[in-house]
């Protein structure tokens, strides 16, 4: 099973248009383009263009752990879908780490310093469902909390109070954001409504009709007759925003053909040169969900994931260089996410199954490039529950994004994601202050150890506090929080802080240290007579 | 009327809405057109204007017992893809294909013919629907145990799970879990015929339990390591492509033999490991465990309420409404129907705060048109019949529900993503295509795609109706047949003017009607009557109130 696109083609083979390429000139009229031009361009708004890669997409073999190869290799992990070695990407002053042979496009960018890799992104105690996972990665919330507003709905309903009433309005016509064929509600759900608009095909720049006015009964029928209306009177004049700033952008780079992605990037790019002030987009691309036949047997560099992330890499390339061209690149930040990693060892079907924590990537000419976190740490012994420790929490992504591309203050940061998340540095701009290489070389300077390892009874784990904040946790191979060890403010100077085995039943675990800014997790083996 | 007049108050405050009396009490209230509909419009695909007449001839009882019936399969798709320079070599043309063996050397063209066939089939069998719940329910279920064919790549599993749906959709839900564990097209899909004991996979013991039965509930709390045991005893099953029709078969040699701990979840049950052909046995007990738990039954009637009644269960309606019914379906030995009884002849379904506020479907916007306007979907051409039952099927695919084609194995957004539900299938893109259908629908052209087309005969409606030379009633009851809610005098007033514009008054509407009825084949009449009534049911499909059933 496989997320696909919202747009599907259907029974007798007609495939629905897409986007808003082809559409006749006589579908929307002359008054709406004057509008835009009266509207002047406002160049100095930042725009972030989320790409939700579906279906949970296998992080070890797209930033591979290139020191970790042999034991990936080996027979009781993933020998049936590992990447050829000599076929892997190198990074430039990453020496530990690669890409997948398909993504030739971020390496370019990594090379060009316009790419960051985040690894191993995820949460405590980690959901394998689609369904939950999505809604978690979407809402922002702990694994079991059910919170029915997006990160990104709160954000906007933060700086749009008050939407959808009196909007679209003089000051604010566009849409505040816009999924272009894709559809993933709760994240644009804010506090009354639906933050964004649904673009896949071009009838929306039709003729929107007029509506008859009886009141809206007080009951469940009354509600949905409002939000119909609602919907119908927002799209009648968005859609004109839109075709507007579609018409007066143009497209500058050549995009790869055959790919979807690439298409409705290159609307993006578009309507954002054409002055359209929309400041979230979504794209998806589907498939990641690859229980089967992820690799080629005998060909393991190709398969259903290669060509997923080939289409990726080039689709993000394109559009790079577009906004490049068009002297855009300056405004724009792109982010991947998925609802989970997969697990360590693959399965007889040349699959993987769900799993935990994987790679995101932001990519601009405004990130600060390079790697944040350390290479993943793959166990001796590997059972097909093992799964990837998480090193950063998603929801530090989104803070910093907030924080250091949207440029809101870290009080409002903390309401939208709904308490306080350690900050990355991901963006270099002017609300940004760490550099990416002093963050991994403070994260080293912890020189974290746990001692002795394996565990039988006790052991200490060692660290060099800076005087900060401390959240010390245990979490098991499936990503579950075993134990909170510690919490609180350290004093400067080395720690040394106990872990006991309660009796815990013997495999593979992690400590995770964080502190202040930083982080650090470390294997551990617990051994229990 | 000035129309821009109505533009100006149109931002609605939103009002914390009121919930209906959350009762299963038997409802004794008036039972006419408006109840009729409703229950019409829930229980099938739109509300037909003749099957709204004999059911108000009945009792509320009656009229349910009808609708409760299980109506026959029926014949399977067939070959209309094929041509003499290329033949199929399995299915001569005109034959069905569904008991094909699975044939690798097949042209790949033909595989997705015959899925594009499938589903064009299924579609034509939903607009071709007897007046009873069969073709509603078994979508229900469809949504439920959802695959999708796209995945599936096998029509001849594809129509095999229909007809397992079709067939067990009124009747025992525990035992039509136990056969979609095996099905054909459920294996491939969630990868059950590559379950191992080397390796389990554990992609359908996960989703029976988070989808299919306990659900995700706040009171379900299965473990990860009740999803292992559950993928374990899962091993084993594999398809049998070389047999027609095409089979599953137990592979007792894949099959993990040892004991399967749950967890306190499921009263820390073992299952003990079987041997040999026996071990496919151990489905029926897991099966078994999953629907002695409670959350099952509750998991199962939250969804038929938020398919049929409306998507907002608060804790009234939790405790008055979701638990009894599921109390019922535990008494009931897990027999859908007695449920569906309790639920659709009750109080809470006919009270007024639940008409009317399920936002259509794809599938009940298009069907239900067709249906309710006795559109002509009808063709000798067997080919040109297949077409047309396709182009509904694509209709529906661009307003996000492509029919067996599910986006995600959890089914369509609006069925259970919160807080939006129904609301999804309304979004600026889809609510600008329904009103593309509605003006082109309503064209003399129709919508039309090489030389088939879908168009509204307006005079065939009005004609039905009681007093369609009397402009104002003729509007009402348009307006009750296909919004069944009453609209204000000045709404009807607007309506009207689409009749009776540049007439002096509505005696010229009448005199037309009259001279038409007379002189039917005066071209001249008929298309100044045709233009009229196309303008206003064009009006009328496209306000918010014609999306809500």
């Amino acid at each position: 099973m496989k997320r696909r696109n919202f747009i599907q083609t259907a029974a007798t083979g007609v495939v629905v248009p897409t986007l808003l390429q082809g559409i006749p000139m006589n579908a929307y009229s002359n008054n709406s383009i004057l509008d835009a031009l009266v509207n002047p361009t406002v160049d100095t708004d930042h725009v972030c263009v989320m790409i939700y890669l579906g279906g949970g997409n296998d992080g070890l073999n797209t930033l591979i752990p290139l020191d970790k190869y042999a034991r990936l290799s080996a027979a009781d992990a993933r020998t049936k879908i590992m990447i050829p070695q000599n076929e892997i990407l190198s990074l430039s002053g990453v020496p530990n780490t690669g890409l997948h042979p398909a993504m030739s496009g971020f390496k370019i960018l990594f090379e060009e310093k316009k790419l960051n890799a985040i690894q191993s992104v995820g949460y405590p105690t980690p959901n394998f469902s689609h369904f939950r996972a999505t809604d978690i990665w979407t809402s922002a919330s702990d694994s079991n909390q059910v919170i029915d507003t997006g990160w990104v709905g709160r954000y906007l309903n933060q700086e749009y109070p008050g939407f959808p009433a009196n909007y679209p309005n003089a000051q604010n016509p566009d849409p505040l954001a816009i999924q272009v064929g894709a559809n993933l509600p709760l994240l644009f759900q804010g506090q009354n409504a639906q933050m964004s608009m649904n673009v896949s095909n071009t009838d929306i720049f039709g003729a929107w009709p007029q509506g008859i006015n009886d009141p809206a009964p007080n009951n469940p029928f009354g509600k949905e007759l409002s939000y119909i209306r609602t919907i119908s009177r927002q799209s009648k004049s968005y859609a004109d925003k839109l075709i507007a700033a579609f018409l007066k952008g143009n497209n500058l780079a050549n995009y790869p053909t055959g790919n979807y992605l690439a298409d409705t990037l290159k609307v993006i790019a578009r309507v954002i040169k054409g002055g359209l002030k929309t400041r979230m987009y979504l794209v998806s691309l589907g498939g990641f969900d690859t229980h089967a036949n992820q690799v080629v047997d005998g060909n393991k560099s190709q398969g259903t994931h290669a060509t997923l992330l080939r289409n990726l890499s080039e689709a993000v390339l394109a559009f790079q260089r577009d906004l490049e061209m068009m002297s855009l690149d300056q405004r724009v930040l792109g982010m991947t996410f998925s609802e989970f990693g997969r697990r360590i060892k693959s399965n007889d079907s040349l699959g993987t199954d769900h799993g935990a924590a994987a790679p995101m990537f932001l990519f601009g000419s405004k990130v600060q490039s390079g790697v944040i976190g350390n290479s993943p740490q793959i166990p001796a012994t590997l059972t097909e529950n093992d799964n990837l420790p998480m090193q950063y929490d998603f929801r530090s992504v989104y803070a910093s994004v907030l924080k250091d591309w949207f440029c809101i203050s870290q009080q409002s940061t903390d309401q939208v994601l709904l308490r306080n998340f350690q900050n990355l540095p991901l963006i270099k701009n002017e609300c940004s202050t760490v550099d990416i290489d002093d963050f991994n070389q403070k994260q080293n300077a912890l020189q974290m150890s746990v001692y002795p390892n394996p565990v039988v009874h006790f052991a200490k784990i060692n660290f060099q506090s800076s005087n900060a904040k401390t959240s010390i946790c245990l979490f098991d191979s499936l990503g579950r929080l075993v134990k909170t060890i510690y919490e609180g403010r350290l004093s400067e100077g080395a720690k040394s802080i106990s872990l006991e085995n309660e009796n815990y039943k013997s495999g593979n675990y992690y400590i995770r240290v964080q502190h202040g800014d930083v982080q650090q997790t470390e294997l551990v083996q617990m051994i229990t007579e | 009327m000035n129309r821009t007049d109505f533009l100006n108050s149109w931002r609605q405050k939103q009002a914390v809405s009121m919930p209906p009396t959350a009762s299963l009490d038997p409802y004794v209230g008036p039972w006419n057109e408006k109840q009729a509909i409703h229950l019409l419009r829930r229980l099938t695909f739109g509300a037909k204007k003749t099957d709204v007449d004999t059911l108000v001839s009945k009792s509320m009882s009656q009229a349910v017992d009808q609708l409760l019936v299980l109506d026959t399969i029926p014949a399977p798709p067939v070959n209309i893809y094929s041509t003499p320079a290329s033949p199929d070599p399995d299915v001569p043309y005109g034959q069905t294909f569904v008991n094909a063996p699975v044939n690798t050397t097949l042209n790949p063209l033909y595989y997705q013919a015959r899925t594009d066939v499938f589903k064009a089939w299924w579609t034509g069998n939903i607009i071709n629907q007897k007046t009873n719940i069969t073709e509603k329910l078994t979508f229900f279920w469809h949504n439920h145990f959802a695959v999708e064919a796209d995945e599936v790549q096998i029509a001849q599993g594809m129509y095999f799970y229909y007809k397992l749906l079709r067939e067990n959709c009124l009747g025992e839900i525990r035992n039509l879990t136990i056969l979609m564990s095996k099905n054909i097209a459920m294996l491939r899909y969630l990868n059950g015929y590559l379950n191992t004991k080397t390796s389990p996979d554990e992609n359908y013991g996960r989703e029976l339990q988070e989808l299919f039965t306990v659900g995700k509930g706040l009171d379900s709390h299965y473990t990860e390591d009740d999803v292992k045991a559950a993928a374990r005893i899962l091993t084993g099953f594999r398809i049998n492509i070389f047999s027609s029709p095409i089979t599953y078969f137990f592979l007792f040699t894949d099959h993990d033999t040892s004991t399967k701990q749950f967890s306190s979840f499921y009263g820390n049950k073992k299952i003990a490991g079987r041997l040999f052909e026996d071990g496919e046995n151990e489905l029926n007990q897991l099966v078994n465990m999953l629907f002695d738990n409670t959350e099952t039954a509750r998991h199962i009637c939250r969804k038929i309420y938020q398919f049929f009644v409306y998507y907002e269960i608060n804790n009234d309606i939790e405790i008055n409404v979701i638990r009894p019914l599921a109390e019922l379906f535990k008494q009931s030995n897990f027999q859908i129907k007695p449920v569906l009884e309790k639920l659709f002849k009750s109080q809470h379904f006919y009270d007024a705060a639940s008409i009317g506020c399920v936002i259509k479907s794809p599938l009940d916007y298009s069907v239900g048109m067709i249906r309710e306007f006795d559109i002509n979907t009808v063709n000798a051409d067997l080919v040109k019949q297949y077409q047309t039952w396709g182009l509904v099927t694509v209709l529906n695919a661009y307003q996000g529900l492509n029919l067996a084609d599910p986006p995600i194995v959890s089914g369509w957004q609006a069925w259970y993503q919160s807080p939006q539900f129904h609301e999804i299938w309304i979004n600026a893109d889809t609510l600008a295509n329904r009103n593309r259908v509605a003006e082109n629908i309503n064209s003399s052209k129709g919508i039309s795609s090489a030389d088939i087309s879908l168009k509204i005969d307006p005079i065939l409606f009005v004609s039905k109706l009681k007093k369609p030379e009397n402009a104002t009633e003729c509007v009402k009851e348009c307006v009750k047949y296909l919004y069944n809610i009453d609209l204000s005098d000045t709404s009807i007033v607007y309506f009207k003017s689409f009749l009776v514009t540049g007439f002096p008054d509505d005696s010229y509407w009448s005199s037309l009607w009259f001279d038409y009825l007379e002189t039917p084949n005066d071209l001249t009449l008929r298309n100044a009557v045709v233009t009229r009534l196309s303008s206003l049911f064009r009006e009328i499909m496209s306000q918010a109130e014609y999306h809500l059933s």
